[in-house]
């Protein structure tokens, strides 16, 4: 299943049709503490780039954006109980939301965990 | 009626077992006179009442067709001397401008000239109704029409709209004159570019007014990359918000640049006025090509803010926006009487394309009358060395602490009315959070942390004009001996504060389970 990174810190996992999009350790461990998350709707349209969610910490609160084009077919429910989920488990039970892959080039233009593992470190 | 409980002392609070001082623990849970105050609701009984009213002969009759209540409302009687009690011990736990510097960066927090309250008291400005005629309130429309007057000249702006009662609300006040100036033309924009380098409430302002926000970056040095900016600027884009001085403490040097390329473009420029303080009387955002500002007058102009007061933020126009601005204004008649522009005379004056208005009023009159005695007791001189004042003390403390916290901006040039520093070479695991838990222990507020979000664990120290250098030499003093142990990752500071009168606060927790109703105990 391989997995890609955007430069704004989201992480994209390609399974068939489908994709699994959350934050990267990296993202989580700069927020802090997260106190909330709005995730989107099933059946928003997302475009690549535009906002998806929303994640607050005790610092701030960050825009979450579609790391490709797509359609929401399933958001993580999870974390409106518990948040904490992506502090503690960020790139597997903090996963995000799940949508289609409407444009499966626009992939191409993503990282993966070498290339994101050296943009991490030029930070 | 039951015998109130009067300190509020409840037989299982004691002393706070993590105090460090030492000594024994006190019954009473108080410290010498730091007293411990309960929640109202735990002071009084909703059986015991305060006020002690005569019998009634009048008929009240139903007169609410069945909507009264049947239950009791739930609220706690209490004493006179126990209300009066409970509220200035809580004022005895805050911490204000009048208490000691308050160096909440972006924030502007000076001291209050008790002048300022004496004029707001009079009974002339202090009494007035906004539904009063207005004959019978020249005076106070003639204090609105100077004050407007004032900003006009500071700012070497066109108008003024007075209504808007803050910072964001004069935001979005001229974002919608922008919106009404572009659809006169038939030129309706979808975009509003906002720097990284501006206010957090601008993106929110221009999302509120219907418009999609694109970031544009800022330079190392920490101003608009005018490039990136010129490269985005395009017939989509309405306006662009920019805060100058900005965020990181520095003057956009290129603001006239700026300007001239959004115009060029069709686009308008809105400016943050929130840190005017640094550049009032020596720079006029008029002259820089600014078509429409807010002023926080409970910054620049001294009124109070934060739990003082409310904010008042005007927004002045350029000639291009003018026509837009909202009613209702002030205006002199030919009998030379000052009277408000409403919908009704608008068309006298030509003003028929006002977008609208802000408020069902004109305005914060306490505001006005405070901000105008600052402007008249300073005058035009002494409002200019507020400027020189506040940016040379902002400069003293950076300069006095950049070789202990990172200065990321410190070789951009001289800071304007903050200090901007980052967390950068703290030791262990230490965060700005700690420094800042730390600085309680200190008697300090603690300074805007986290933001700007460009700078890593940012700390925004602004100390205005209103501190001494005695004052700032006894902070700075704090300051060094607490970025040194952060630096030494001192791992005590985790627990700071220990002298507060509660010890940290579990902020993460109380953001995810947030209690908010007091509910009473089984008991």
């Amino acid at each position: 299943m391989p997995r890609y990174f955007t430069d704004e810190h989201e992480w994209i996992d390609v399974e068939g049709e489908s994709a699994t999009v959350g934050i990267t350790d990296y993202a989580q461990e700069q927020l802090g503490d997260i106190v909330f998350v709005e995730l989107p709707s099933v059946g928003t349209m997302l475009d690549k780039g535009g906002d998806a969610a929303v994640v607050e910490s005790v610092k701030a609160a960050s825009d979450v954006y579609s790391p490709i084009n797509g359609e929401v077919t399933e958001a993580n429910g999870a974390l409106e109980d518990d948040p904490a989920l992506v502090n503690t488990s960020p790139e597997d039970e903090g996963w995000f939301f799940r949508m289609t892959i409407g444009d499966a080039s626009q992939l191409e233009g993503l990282m993966d965990e070498a290339g994101y593992k050296a943009f991490v470190d030029s930070l | 009626m039951n015998s109130p409980n009067q300190s509020g002392w409840k037989p299982e609070m004691n002393a706070s077992e993590d105090s460090i001082h030492s000594g024994p623990a006190t019954v009473s849970g108080n410290r010498a006179l730091m007293l411990e105050e309960p929640l109202l609701f735990e002071i009084g009984h909703i059986e015991t009442t305060g006020v002690d009213l005569p019998d009634t002969d009048i008929a009240v009759g139903n007169r609410l067709g069945g909507m009264e209540r049947s239950d009791p409302i739930g609220l706690p009687g209490l004493s006179e001397p126990e209300t009066i009690r409970h509220y200035t011990r809580l004022s005895r736990q805050n911490y204000g401008i009048d208490l000691g510097l308050f160096p909440l960066g972006s924030c502007t927090m000076k001291h209050n000239p008790r002048l300022n309250e004496k004029v707001a008291r009079m009974p002339g400005f202090a009494d007035v109704h906004p539904l009063q005629p207005a004959s019978t309130i020249r005076g106070a429309l003639e204090a609105i029409n100077e004050l407007a007057h004032w900003l006009i000249d500071l700012t070497g702006m066109h108008g003024v709209a007075m209504s808007p009662k803050a910072g964001a609300h004069g935001e979005l006040c001229g974002i919608l004159c922008i919106r009404a100036a572009l659809e006169a033309r038939g030129d309706a924009r979808e975009i509003v570019l906002v720097p990284e380098s501006a206010h957090g409430t601008n993106p929110a302002t221009a999302a509120f007014a219907g418009y999609r926000v694109e970031d544009i970056p800022a330079t190392d040095e920490g101003r608009v990359d005018l490039e990136a900016l010129k490269a985005r600027l395009g017939p989509d884009v309405a306006a662009v918000m920019i805060t100058n001085p900005n965020t990181c403490g520095l003057f956009e040097r290129d603001m006239k640049a700026i300007s001239d390329a959004v115009h060029e473009a069709g686009a308008l420029v809105y400016c943050d006025g929130a840190n005017f303080n640094a550049i009032v009387g020596k720079v006029r955002p008029g002259d820089l090509g600014v078509d429409a500002m807010h002023i926080n007058l409970h910054k620049t102009f001294s009124t109070p803010h934060g739990g003082g007061g409310p904010g008042s933020g005007p927004v002045v126009l350029s000639e291009a926006l003018s026509p837009y601005g909202p009613l209702p204004f002030t205006a002199r008649t030919k009998e030379g009487v000052v009277h408000l522009v409403e919908e009704e005379n608008a068309a006298d004056y030509g003003h028929t394309d006002a977008f609208g208005r802000m408020t069902a009023f004109h305005g914060q009159m306490g505001m006005f009358t405070r901000a105008l005695t600052y402007m008249r007791s300073h005058g035009a001189d002494g409002l200019r060395q507020v400027a020189e004042d506040a940016v040379l003390n902002a400069n003293y403390v950076l300069r006095s602490l950049d070789d202990l916290l990172d200065a990321p901006f410190g070789a951009s040039g001289p800071c304007m009315h903050e200090a901007l520093f980052g967390d950068e070479g703290f030791g262990g695991d230490l965060s700005t959070l700690d420094l800042a838990k730390a600085m309680i222990d200190e008697g300090y507020h603690p300074m805007t942390m986290y933001f700007p979000l460009v700078v890593h664990g940012a700390m925004l120290i602004e100390p205005t004009e209103t501190e001494s250098k005695a004052a700032l030499d006894q902070f700075i003093a704090s300051m060094r001996s607490l970025a040194e142990r952060a630096r030494a990752g001192d791992e005590s500071m985790k627990q700071a504060p220990f002298h507060a009168p509660r010890r940290r606060l579990d902020e993460t927790q109380a953001a995810r389970k947030p209690v908010l109703v007091w509910e009473p105990s089984d008991e």
